[in-house]
């Protein structure tokens, strides 16, 4: 869900009817009409779009265009693997070349006694790369967004659910839209998220 | 988390259901994150404060005192160099892992019944980690060189023996630490958005929006949310059961009789589950009744528990019988000796109380009524916690108080300084908890609404 870009002091005085919105958020009732009207807002051809839950709702995601493209999963791979060479290849430089001991007569790289560490460092580092890297994709820490000058919108982490349209949506026209979204099933009202 | 859980068709009907109760998503919130923005607290929570911070003063007070004077204070001597920190220790991690097993094993198993205790039993693990930790830094001569554990360039060119248990520990428990916290932090963020919303006071309002660093509920958040908490709880499942592994290889990778055998890293894990479902149930049962949270954590809950209890109970007799079996079997004097020595040496009362405490009384769990009686429930765990401190201590002490050669052969028993540490190690973890209590949601309010809305569908799809 993206704002159009705003606009600057100049514009007003060339009678622009409208101020700048970041977009518009419907409050629903249920998740399920929350699902269908997404799935319908889609089908009218809007696509900057987000919608908000208290929990998460299956289908949600592909509902507003986006499918998913594994790209987490793809960090977190890539997150152990790297944990799994670095660890293994620590172990061995440290045992064959740095440090080398005779322990029981053991051959100085046998690689038998490097399996637990590496198995503990991989884990770390996919778990590392699965929590960053969702806080990085989602880019938070983000303390403020637009919809936050909603009031209603801090029910969106208890029992409400929200669909919003972003003003640089092609589509966005903020009394079209609006009645658009006024016109779907469960909706209980329609609000302007300023910036 | 959209767990499917168990077939929402008649069979569904026979057990009894994971949530009791008419709740929607707005109930949900209320019940729970009323206990956090509350601004009294029952007095069950003063007073267990106080008696967890009493006990932390202990605690403080033995480690400067040790750190004063050394590992002398304590009863560890010849023969017996490894006593109750080591004991501490691993019933710590041990109690740990059943946090972990219901976060993140029950999830995989989509046991719908994991959800309104996995944020709990997760800060439970995180604390008996931190209590765990302690004890490998205090229990060294000089723990201020701890840092020598670590791999990193210095100017003795030293490198740590990567050949050993005690180093694999290391990376083990930092890993295991890391990763719970990490585990538990991820979980609680949603939940932290919930408070930052419902706070009237500006300190909690900030301190909790801080914290839930601007979660909105998005969908597309959402979905990398699941996915990262998935992956999070694949990877959990075998650390759990490697990291106690690891542990028991600080045994078994010894030679002397009772420590040198194959069975103990199953023996162990099964043991951390025993123990650790035997503390989840410690702290539920009173909790549930105390915050009035029956419905979230029914009767069917401490019933599941119970038996998980019970199964692992009987992994762990059968690995005693186990010793006994292939000591016997195997023919050797000095295996042969050690077990013997359990059971008619110096320490066979501890051995007979490990014995009615780990195996006997929790054989109680077969009958379906004790199962159901919160009572009997919360004795018998408090008997595996102590029966399984006691396992402990007999592996660790009655190897090594008799080897091999007969003239090192001594005794051991715990200094005052032992039992204070560890009844401080107890005030700590219990000071944790009821901090935990006090400030964060102690059941996962966003995964109890998805239990909502699936006890919801059969009904016609009722909904705030």
């Amino acid at each position: 869900m993206k704002g159009a870009a705003l606009r600057g002091k100049g514009a007003a005085g060339r009678g622009a009817p409208e101020r700048d919105v970041f977009g518009l958020l419907a409050e629903l009732a249920t998740p399920e009409q929350l699902l269908a009207a997404s799935r319908a807002t889609y089908a009218a051809g809007y696509r900057q779009l987000d919608a908000f839950s208290p929990a998460p709702i299956e289908g949600l995601a592909a509902a507003i265009g986006h499918p998913g493209r594994g790209r987490l999963a793809k960090t977190v791979l890539a997150g152990g693997l790297a944990g799994a060479a670095g660890g293994f290849l620590l172990q061995y430089w440290v045992a064959a070349v740095a440090y080398p001991l005779n322990v029981g007569g053991r051959p100085p790289g046998g690689w038998q006694s490097f399996i637990p560490v590496t198995f503990e460092l991989t884990v770390l580092a996919a778990t590392l790369a699965a929590v960053l890297g969702m806080l990085a994709w989602n880019r938070l820490p983000m303390p403020y967004h637009p919809v936050f000058n909603v009031e209603r919108f801090k029910l969106a982490s208890s029992d409400r659910v929200f669909l919003g349209v972003g003003s640089a949506d092609p589509l966005f026209d903020l009394q079209a839209t609006r009645d658009f979204l006024e016109g779907l099933d469960g909706v209980v009202g329609v609000y302007e998220v300023d910036y | 988390m959209a767990a499917p859980g168990p077939t929402h068709d008649g069979s569904r009907d026979r057990e009894p259901p994971v949530i009791e109760g008419d709740y929607t998503f707005a109930s949900v919130t209320d019940k729970i994150s009323a206990i956090v923005l509350a601004g009294r607290s029952p007095r069950f929570w003063y007073v267990g404060f106080a008696v967890g911070f009493v006990l932390l003063q202990a605690l403080l007070v033995s480690i400067c005192y040790l750190l004063l004077r050394g590992v002398g204070i304590w009863g560890i001597n010849s023969p017996v160099g490894w006593g109750f920190a080591i004991i501490n220790f691993v019933w710590w991690i041990g109690i740990g892992h059943a946090g972990t097993l219901i976060s993140a094993i029950l999830l995989l198993l989509r046991q719908d019944w994991r959800t309104s205790i996995n944020r709990f039993a997760e800060a439970m693990t995180l604390f008996a980690v931190a209590c765990a930790g302690l004890f490998p830094l205090l229990h060294m001569g000089r723990p201020w060189f701890a840092y020598w554990m670590l791999p990193y360039p210095n100017t003795y060119g030293v490198w740590p023996q990567f050949r050993s248990p005690l180093v694999w520990d290391v990376f083990a428990v930092t890993t295991y630490a890391t990763v719970s916290a990490l585990f538990w932090f991820v979980g609680l963020i949603p939940d932290l958005a919930t408070l930052r919303d419902r706070a009237e006071r500006r300190f909690a309002r900030f301190a909790y929006g801080i914290l839930a660093m601007g979660w909105r509920g998005s969908a597309i958040h959402w979905h990398r949310y699941e996915t990262a908490y998935l992956l999070m709880a694949g990877l959990a499942t075998p650390l759990v059961v490697s990291v106690h592994t690891i542990v028991s290889f600080d045994f078994a990778m010894a030679i002397i009789p009772g420590w040198h055998t194959t069975i103990f890293p199953p023996y162990f894990v099964a043991g951390a589950i025993y123990a650790g479902f035997a503390m989840v149930l410690t702290l539920a049962i009173p909790v549930r009744r105390v915050y009035g949270l029956q419905d979230f954590i029914t009767e069917r809950h401490l019933r599941n528990m119970a038996k998980v209890m019970l199964a692992t109970g009987l992994i762990v007799g059968y690995g005693y019988l186990m010793e006994y079996f292939v000591g016997w079997y195997g023919g050797g004097e000095y295996e042969m000796y050690m077990l013997n020595n359990r059971l008619t040496g110096p320490y066979a009362t501890h051995y007979g109380l490990l014995l009615l405490l780990n195996i006997a009384i929790p054989q109680l769990l077969w009958s379906t009524r004790v199962r159901g009686s919160e009572l009997a429930l919360f004795l018998i765990a408090m008997c595996i916690n102590v029966g399984m401190w006691l396992e402990r201590f007999i592996i660790v002490v009655t190897s090594l108080h008799r080897d091999f050669l007969p003239s090192s052969w001594g005794m051991y028993a715990g200094t005052g300084w032992d039992w204070a540490t560890l009844l401080g190690s107890i005030g700590l973890f219990l000071t944790l908890m009821f901090v935990f209590v006090r400030l964060l949601p102690m059941i996962s309010i966003f995964e109890m609404r998805t239990l909502v809305a699936e006890e919801a569908k059969p009904a016609g799809g009722r909904q705030p």
